[in-house]
């Protein structure tokens, strides 16, 4: 509870700073005349004429030299935002609830109408930003305690709670400023918009309120990373040590509360969501590091800020989307191009796997090619009747004669086999040495499964396929100890079953 | 109740109408939604279609329905498969790619908007949020009759989704429970799950065109959430999240007129009291539930901690009278020995004076024969339970006591006849103590 309250004083401190230092009565009068319908802003930025077009020459030396103060201070904010959310998101991700930022931004609704109603009622200027700061912030941590509720004391998951809360007080704020409409003291318009979003009249003081909060939120993730690592990988074994696990999912949700209201306050509720999650999502591709996801994170937060609101100021288009739409590319950059688990690398791998088991399929038919010849497999490749035509390896094995064509490329790079003029290949003898291992360590298995795991000899061949090419020398090492006495001393095993083209056509 | 004073059927019946209508065409693939821990996915189409709709405008040049309904319904189910591709592909947790790909979605909505807005005025508000206070205005004639046209939609919707859930329930419910079964027995899961979405994105576009998007993504979550704590049926499931999304359609609108009234306004948002209604209907059950409701847990838990208070009350006298016969224990006395609450200790005491197990005597309480034997059973549970953890479990003489004190409280006739049979009978226990025969 004192991280809650330390939590309340802070955001209370730092809005009396603001309040200090803003003026707000021209914005109000700017942004009534901008909301239209008292729904229309709640989504998403306040949508004015903006008409599409390539920036001139001039605007783009303008925005780029920050000579605008107005697009500086948006520049700044906006990335402080994406990086605070973005170490705060990485957590969120791990913890499996990357939507609770949606919840919560709904959820501060209702604080907002109902700090208005209660300073309107107290005389107080119900549009003070303190005061709907700190309705927001108490209406999100009632939003906080409601997902815990409904997570912890029934049955429900995660998706059903984030669900309940986010529409649930979203539809209670609704019908709050439906009600202020109605009121006949104080101004009520604008006021969501007040709340959701306004980067484009973002002041100073919104800009340090923002690098004030995004410091905060990183120094607290910063002392409690063990904690919270902890928390977001293994809950059970975390509380066995002792910690205290309400406490710290509190901890990270009231963070996440206030990140949320200050990216409200200067973005739009769309904006923090997005800001939340794919900063953290596209961090995950990189690396599977936390510390340095969570640095990856805030970097790729900070960049969707900064070049966001950049292109927003060059293209005259809403600041909020503009960002979203630079994280997204972001994240979608790194889904294809990420180092540990992007698309692309997967592929790869994938791709070099199959090829290697191509590869060892050729070498080890080779081998039993040779074999039924009746060839010595000690001998060097110059010798007679070693030549192997492409027709017979082909019907040898389940490959198209493209893949077959590729295998023999790649291992005549590797100095496994030559190609003669027609249309056969002989092994070298590093390509003999390499082909009598992988069918030795093929025989091994199929040994080993005859002898130890009861399978009958004609099955397998092809369960010994699918795992003679993840076998380690170690575990080679060990099959060769265990199976002694079957391979009646050193040298290549013999094939426990007899060998025929498997993939023969009828 | 004067907010219902002006209640008039031709206007607010058609506003309950179209609510109920909603809510139960909502709450429907909802329960499926929930089961396949998706419930976010309501929420995420209705803000990923809004590039729908601007594509729908610029093509179409204009706002009328069809066009609109289409584009809307198409990006609807682009939502789910591109969530599908990434989670997939990017082996991205589900949250999470469904939060990427809505937010993407809906940034490019807003900026295609700005851009339409050059031409036309249209405010994604108006588009969005419609409301449901002005249903009654909008009306087709169906002969003499005149039914609000969102009445027609939501009611075909509703039909739709209620045939569809009849047609598909078991491969429905086979693949929210089990999708590597459903898959293994022949029956696409992946085909349910598309088929799931159609059913969420024509729900949610009829639904917030007319009435709002607050209202239909309260409905696809709560009711069914409501309902998934009062039963454990499916069937079951399905008709109460129904009938539960109906009444708190109908409470929330009687309530919009009527709760503003006690702070001195007119009336509120009627879409966003339903949706605080269901909630409240949520809340309720979670504390109430027959089998898992807070509330009746603790009660549980509470009547749990008074018997067996009790039952060591007379436990503890039956010990003392062991040792004196006929002795007398006052309250405080017994409370010495268990650490138990004064107020707590006398009632219970009360209680056993009332069934006759006690008497009240000049110095305290004294047991009568009925008590002695109560007392007899706890105590031969006790001793036999010592007798057995040390003879059979081998635990140490000094750590059989605190384990036998939890056991004595549910052991009955049967369990200390078969202990006494594997103890071989003994007479007394570790400690020395003798155990009282049956």
């Amino acid at each position: 509870m004192t991280v809650v309250l330390f939590f309340v004083t802070f955001v209370v401190s730092i809005a009396d700073l603001t309040a200090s230092v803003a003026t707000f009565g021209s914005e109000i009068s700017n942004l009534k005349s901008q909301t239209s319908s008292l729904l229309s802003v709640v989504d998403g930025n306040s949508l004015n004429d903006h008409s599409l077009s390539w920036p001139t020459w001039q605007k783009w030396r303008r925005t780029l030299r920050f000579g605008d103060y107005n697009t500086q201070i948006v520049v700044f904010g906006t990335m402080m935002l994406g990086m605070a959310a973005g170490v705060v998101g990485s957590f969120t991700l791990l913890r499996r609830r990357a939507l609770m930022g949606d919840a919560l931004s709904h959820a501060t609704l209702p604080g907002v109408g109902l700090a208005f109603i209660i300073a309107t009622h107290l005389g107080l200027d119900g549009k003070s930003l303190p005061i709907l700061l700190i309705g927001a912030a108490i209406s999100g941590i009632a939003g906080v305690a409601a997902i815990l509720y409904v997570r912890n004391m029934t049955r429900l998951k995660e998706d059903a709670a984030l669900g309940i809360v986010l529409s649930v007080f979203f539809g209670a704020g609704i019908s709050i400023l439906t009600v202020i409409q109605q009121m006949s003291t104080g101004n009520a318009a604008g006021l969501e918009s007040f709340i959701y979003g306004k980067t484009a009249s973002m002041d100073m003081s919104d800009a340090v309120l923002i690098g004030l909060s995004g410091l905060f939120s990183v120094l607290m993730i910063g002392l409690l990373f063990k904690e919270l690592t902890l928390l977001c990988f293994d809950e059970g074994f975390a509380g066995s040590r002792g910690y205290p696990l309400l406490l710290l999912d509190v901890v990270l949700m009231s963070l996440v509360v206030l990140v949320t209201i200050i990216g409200l306050q200067a973005v739009g509720n769309v904006l923090v969501i997005a800001l939340f999650v794919m900063p953290a999502a596209a961090a995950r591709f990189w690396t599977p590091n936390l510390k340095q996801m969570t640095l990856i994170s805030a970097a790729i937060g900070g960049a969707g800020g900064f070049v966001g609101s950049i292109m927003s100021a060059l293209m005259n288009l809403p600041s909020g989307p503009m960002i979203v739409l630079v994280c997204s590319s972001l994240f979608f950059l790194s889904m294809v191009m990420g180092i540990e688990k992007g698309v692309l690398v997967r592929f790869l791998r994938r791709r070099e796997l199959n090829r290697n088991v191509d590869r060892q399929h050729l070498l080890r038919s080779l081998y039993e090619l040779m074999e039924t010849r009746g060839l010595s497999t000690a001998s060097t490749s110059r010798q007679t009747g070693a030549r192997f035509p492409y027709a017979e390896l082909f019907s040898y094995g389940s490959w198209t004669s493209y893949r077959l064509l590729r295998e023999i490329k790649r291992c005549q790079r590797a100095g496994f086999l030559l190609r003669n003029d027609d249309a056969s290949l002989s092994l070298t003898d590093s390509g003999i040495a390499e082909a009598s291992r992988l069918a030795h360590e093929h025989r091994l298995w199929e040994m080993y499964l005859i002898t130890h795991a009861d399978v009958a000899p004609g099955r397998v061949d092809q369960s010994a396929d699918a795992i003679e090419h993840v076998l380690e020398p170690e575990l080679i090492a060990r099959l060769e100890r265990l199976l002694q006495q079957e391979l009646e001393g050193g040298g290549i095993a013999p094939s426990p079953h007899p060998i025929e083209p498997p993939g023969d056509p009828q | 109740m004067s907010g219902l004073a002006n209640w008039s059927w031709s206007y607010d019946g058609w506003i309950v109408l179209a609510g109920v209508l909603c809510a139960v065409a909502a709450s429907l693939p909802g329960n499926f939604l929930l089961l396949r821990r998706m419930s976010l996915l309501g929420d995420a189409i209705s803000h990923a279609i809004l590039p729908g709709l601007a594509v729908a405008f610029l093509i179409s040049e204009s706002r009328s329905s069809i066009p609109m309904f289409l584009g809307a319904v198409i990006v609807g189910i682009l939502t789910a498969i591109f969530t599908e591709w990434i989670r997939n592909f990017g082996d991205v947790d589900e949250g999470a790619s469904i939060g990427v790909v809505f937010t993407t979605l809906f940034a490019l909505g807003l900026v295609l908007i700005t851009r339409a807005a050059d031409h036309v005025d249209l405010d994604p508000g108006c588009v969005l949020y419609g409301a449901i206070e002005t249903t009654p205005l909008d009306l087709v004639a169906f002969g003499s009759w005149f039914v609000p046209r969102v009445v027609v939609v939501l009611t075909i919707v509703l039909c739709t989704n209620l045939l569809l859930i009849l047609v598909f329930f078991k491969e429905l419910k086979l693949s929210a429970f089990d999708p590597t079964l459903s898959t293994s027995l022949g029956m696409n899961s992946r085909l349910m799950h598309y088929l799931l979405t159609v059913m969420v994105a024509v729900t949610a576009v009829a639904s917030f065109e007319s009435v709002g998007n607050i209202l239909v993504v309260a409905m696809f979550v709560v009711p069914p959430a409501t309902a998934y704590l009062l039963t454990e049926r499916l069937r079951s499931m399905i008709m109460m999240s129904a009938a539960i999304a109906a009444s708190s359609a109908v409470i929330g609108h009687v309530s919009a007129l009527v709760v503003p009234r006690w702070f001195g306004f007119r009336s509120t948002s009627t879409a966003g009291m339903m949706a605080l209604c269901a909630g409240i209907l949520f809340f309720v059950a979670s504390l109430v539930s027959p089998r898992n409701g807070v509330l009746v847990r603790i009660i549980r838990r509470q009547k749990l901690t008074w018997r067996i208070l009790s039952e060591d009350l007379i436990a503890i006298l039956y010990r003392m009278d062991e040792r004196q016969a006929g002795c007398a224990a006052t309250i405080d006395q017994l409370r010495a020995v268990l650490f138990s609450g004064r107020w707590l200790s006398s009632l219970l005491m009360k209680q056993h004076a009332r069934r006759g197990n006690v008497v009240e005597v000049p110095n305290g309480y004294q047991l009568t024969d009925a008590g002695r034997r109560l007392g007899a059973e706890l105590v031969r549970s006790h001793r036999l339970w010592e007798q057995y953890l040390v003879s059979e479990g081998g635990v140490a003489i000094d750590r059989i006591h605190n384990q036998a004190e939890k056991l004595e409280h549910f052991t009955g006739r049967d369990l200390r006849d078969r202990l006494q049979q594997e103890t071989s009978s003994p007479a007394i226990d570790p400690h020395g103590k003798p155990i009282p025969p049956e």
